[in-house]
């Protein structure tokens, strides 16, 4: 254990890593079926169908990714955990019924036609905007240090927002891949219309971050931090042109590229997810609680790595497998 | 005190809501291995036509599994953050593992199972089968173990107020968790068991007369009548098991009040707390000592021997103890009666078609009774931990988070409004399914043979 030097210090930094990788698997995968969740009533019945069957068999593992990063909260960081989720307690509940709301519409729709059909799509479309509100909204008040003032819930509706947008876009960036013909031409429209969406998100939370701490701004505008970093901005510039090229000139012929703006959405979710990271570190509460004073004991996280070391692997395995299976353009989505 | 006893009913809502889908998956996770492994073996469509059927029932079950699942863990931040900063040395690492071994095993596989027949090999459909089945084990498995570690906590030691880990075998095979554990997968494969002879029972009522529910009533009929006895055995060894370590909650289930031999086996009481006594006694003497101490002359412990010198209770409320303990067993004993006498009636050749309506209709009405038992077991010994959270570390009231109760009121009815919808929901869906494979069925009489998939992977 004394292999890296003080246990209390890289444990603590393993499991942040691990939570961060955790929750960016979660906005990527999740993200792409909440959005298109989001996307369901602009389809038409039988394009409502192949939407759903796009995420049919790749929801509830999407969705393990949020009780991992949850769960390494909870076990890693206690005090963190009870601090973040108390102060966010009526956005979580709104979270979560929007998700229960979804993740049984997603069930009940399939066994049922008609009227009853139509009531369950609409659920699944409000669980998933009631649950991408919610969680840009946390994210807001998260960035605004858990204050609860006008200013800060007026920048918590702001990236409540902006990410149900970016959220619909790789929901639309997701289905060109998945879809072809009629549906995938409306999916690049939905796409190039959300791309704006994407764009005013990432300006404001690159810069109200700054501006409502010193200590952020310290880190990102000083020198060489601020030569260290340039990439960050820079990549996320050319990956937005990327993304403006492809969806102008999509779709192309024999459906190349179809795997291009997807691919480019994911890597902007990662600079966007790098840059808060790197912002917030050595925090887990905003300015209040950093995450060596509130991490578990060193022993039970010794446990817990061992057991993560072992599994990840193994998850990330039949994760590929899974998708592997499921590729290609979504087909009617049969039990058998 | 109002958000104490606020926090307490929502999460007593949040995880009755949750036991019950997980109650269904675990074993019929397993039933339906069973299907594919006798469709492998015979060929049989009827199989595949009830593997079909029921992992229908699975994929909606799961579902709400899921998300009621992904509440819980929320839930531990948002009421109770006193648990995780007390107990979180040992709590963390077993949530983490059902986490890592188990949720994520069930969720990627799950989808194969679903909707992968047709595009994975046999062999791989029911490795996947196996590994989802395999799945809601472990994940049964970890969160009993933290349960029991919750009852009867072992291996770890204070350090400033805080729980620190000391002997990580000793946590995992805590006093109780062997019994829990068994206790628990029954109720589950007899949750499971009444509720495919219920639905299938309900297909015949319904004047389906295909092959393939018969064999599902045959099924279900047959493992309830295994598995009964045998749960009756755990049941009365994790009884045992309780009233070595504690004795206060046995006490509350017998309704007890004075520490003493002879006691007798209550059916109906009326507990007064105030009082300290029963109103409304029937029992059955000698009965309690008997069950507990195999003598009628053993001692059974009473309440009154957890008072604190100030006179505060130090034993959990009687009265719902007592009661959810009674309905408990009082389903039990209904689910041996009718599904051995369905049994003695089912002898012989053409069995099922020689079945009494009445026993039909018996085993629809019980087709979730494995719910209520399940329930009601869960309250017995939950509320039957009280007032602590953690037995003799943590209090309940020390744990719960400091939310207005304003706050958690309006969370819990929304959350009330949504389950009550949503459990109908299921129960409607379920019965539409059956009536649905049954007018299916009627048109053609093997649905299970144009559906089959042999096909290697495309």
């Amino acid at each position: 254990m004394t292999l890296f030097g003080d246990p209390a210090v890289w444990l603590p930094l393993a499991f942040a890593a691990l939570m961060g990788v955790s929750i960016l698997v979660y906005v990527v995968l999740d993200g792409f079926d909440l959005g298109v969740g989001l996307l369901l009533p602009l389809g038409d019945e039988a394009e409502k169908d192949r939407m759903i069957a796009a995420i049919g068999p790749f929801w509830d593992a999407n969705e393990t990714w949020l009780v991992l990063a949850v769960g390494l909260l909870l076990v890693a960081f206690p005090a963190a955990h009870g601090a973040i989720l108390t102060a966010l307690y009526l956005p979580v509940a709104v979270m979560l019924i929007g998700l229960i709301l979804r993740g049984v519409a997603f069930e009940f729709r399939a066994k049922t036609t008609g009227r009853m059909k139509t009531r369950w799509n609409w659920a699944f479309f409000a669980g998933s905007l009631s649950a991408s509100l919610s969680q840009g909204y946390m994210l807001g008040l998260y960035i605004m240090g858990l204050e609860h003032t006008a200013a800060t819930i007026a920048f918590g509706v702001l990236t409540a927002v902006c990410l149900t947008a970016g959220y619909g876009f790789i929901g639309a960036t997701w289905l060109i891949i998945k879809s072809e013909g009629a549906l995938q031409l409306k999916a690049i429209a939905w796409a190039r219309r959300r791309l704006w969406g994407v764009i005013i998100g990432l300006g404001a939370v690159s810069l109200a971050s700054p501006l409502v701490s010193e200590r952020i701004f310290d880190k990102w505008f000083s020198f060489p931090s601020m030569i260290l970093l340039a990439p960050l901005p820079l990549m996320s510039a050319l990956l937005v042109f990327i993304l403006w090229t492809a969806l102008k000139h999509l779709p192309a012929e024999d459906d190349k590229w179809s795997w291009v703006p997807f691919s480019a959405t994911s890597a902007l979710f990662l600079m966007a997810f790098s840059g808060l990271a790197y912002s917030f570190y050595p925090y887990v509460v905003p300015e209040k609680l950093t995450l060596y004073e509130s991490a578990s004991a060193p022993e039970s996280l010794f446990i817990i790595l061992l057991g993560a070391l072992f599994v990840l692997p193994v998850i990330i395995g039949y994760t590929v497998l899974a998708y592997t299976v499921f590729r290609g353009k979504a087909t009617e989505l049969r039990y058998d | 005190m109002e958000e104490l006893i606020l926090s307490r009913i929502q999460f007593a809502a949040n995880i009755s809501f949750h036991i019950l889908f997980p109650t269904i998956t675990i074993a019929l996770g397993w039933v339906l291995l069973f299907f594919k492994l006798r469709f492998n073996a015979t060929g049989d469509d009827r199989w595949m036509a009830a593997y079909h059927f029921w992992v229908k029932i699975f994929a909606l079950s799961f579902g709400l599994g899921v998300v009621s699942g992904i509440t819980m863990s929320f839930q531990f931040g948002t009421n109770w953050p006193g648990f995780m900063e007390t107990v979180g040395n040992v709590a963390g690492p077993l949530l983490a593992y059902e986490v890592l071994t188990a949720f994520f095993l069930e969720a990627a596989f799950l989808g194969i199972m679903l909707f992968g027949a047709r595009r994975v090999p046999n062999w791989l459909h029911t490795l996947a089968t196996f590994l989802v089945a395999f799945g809601t084990t472990i994940s049964a498995f970890w969160i009993l173990v933290l349960n029991s570690w919750m009852h009867t906590p072992a291996g770890f030691e204070l350090r400033d107020g805080v729980v620190h880990a000391t002997d990580w075998m000793a946590i995992i095979f805590n006093p109780s968790m062997p019994y829990r554990l068994v206790h628990m997968l029954l109720a589950s494969g007899l949750t499971v068991a009444f509720l495919i002879a219920g639905i299938s029972a309900y297909r015949r009522l319904i004047g389906d007369r295909s092959k393939g529910v018969r064999l599902t009533l045959k099924t279900g009929v047959w493992l309830a009548a295994i598995l009964i006895p045998l749960q009756i055995l755990a049941g009365d060894m994790h009884g045992l098991n309780t009233l070595e370590h504690q004795p206060q909650k046995v006490a509350a289930m017998e309704g007890n009040w004075e520490t003493g031999s002879n006691v007798p086996l209550l059916l109906f009481a009326w507990p007064d707390e105030e009082a300290r006594e029963n109103r409304f006694e029937i029992g059955i003497p000698d009965g309690a000592s008997l069950i507990l101490t195999h003598d009628p002359e053993g001692i059974v412990p009473g309440l009154n021997d957890f008072y604190a010198e100030d006179g505060a209770a130090l034993h959990p409320p009687v009265a719902p103890v007592f009661w959810s303990f009674r309905v408990m067993v009082g389903t039990g004993v209904l689910m041996l009666l009718i599904s051995w006498a369905t049994v003695i009636a089912m002898r012989g050749g053409s069995a099922v078609d020689r079945l009494n309506p009445w026993v039909l209709r018996a085993l629809a009405a019980m087709t979730f009774s494995g719910w209520l038992a399940t329930l009601a077991g869960w309250y017995t010994t939950e509320i039957g931990r009280q007032p602590w959270l953690v037995q003799g570390v943590l209090t309940t009231e020390a744990a719960v988070a400091d939310v207005p109760a304003p706050m958690i009121a309006t969370t819990l009815a929304a959350y009330l409004i949504v389950y009550a919808v949503l459990l109908l929901a299921y129960v409607m869906v379920i019965f539409r399914l059956a009536r649905k494979a049954s007018s299916d069925a009627s048109v053609r009489p093997h649905s299970g043979a144009a559906q089959v998939a042999l096909v290697p992977a495309e």
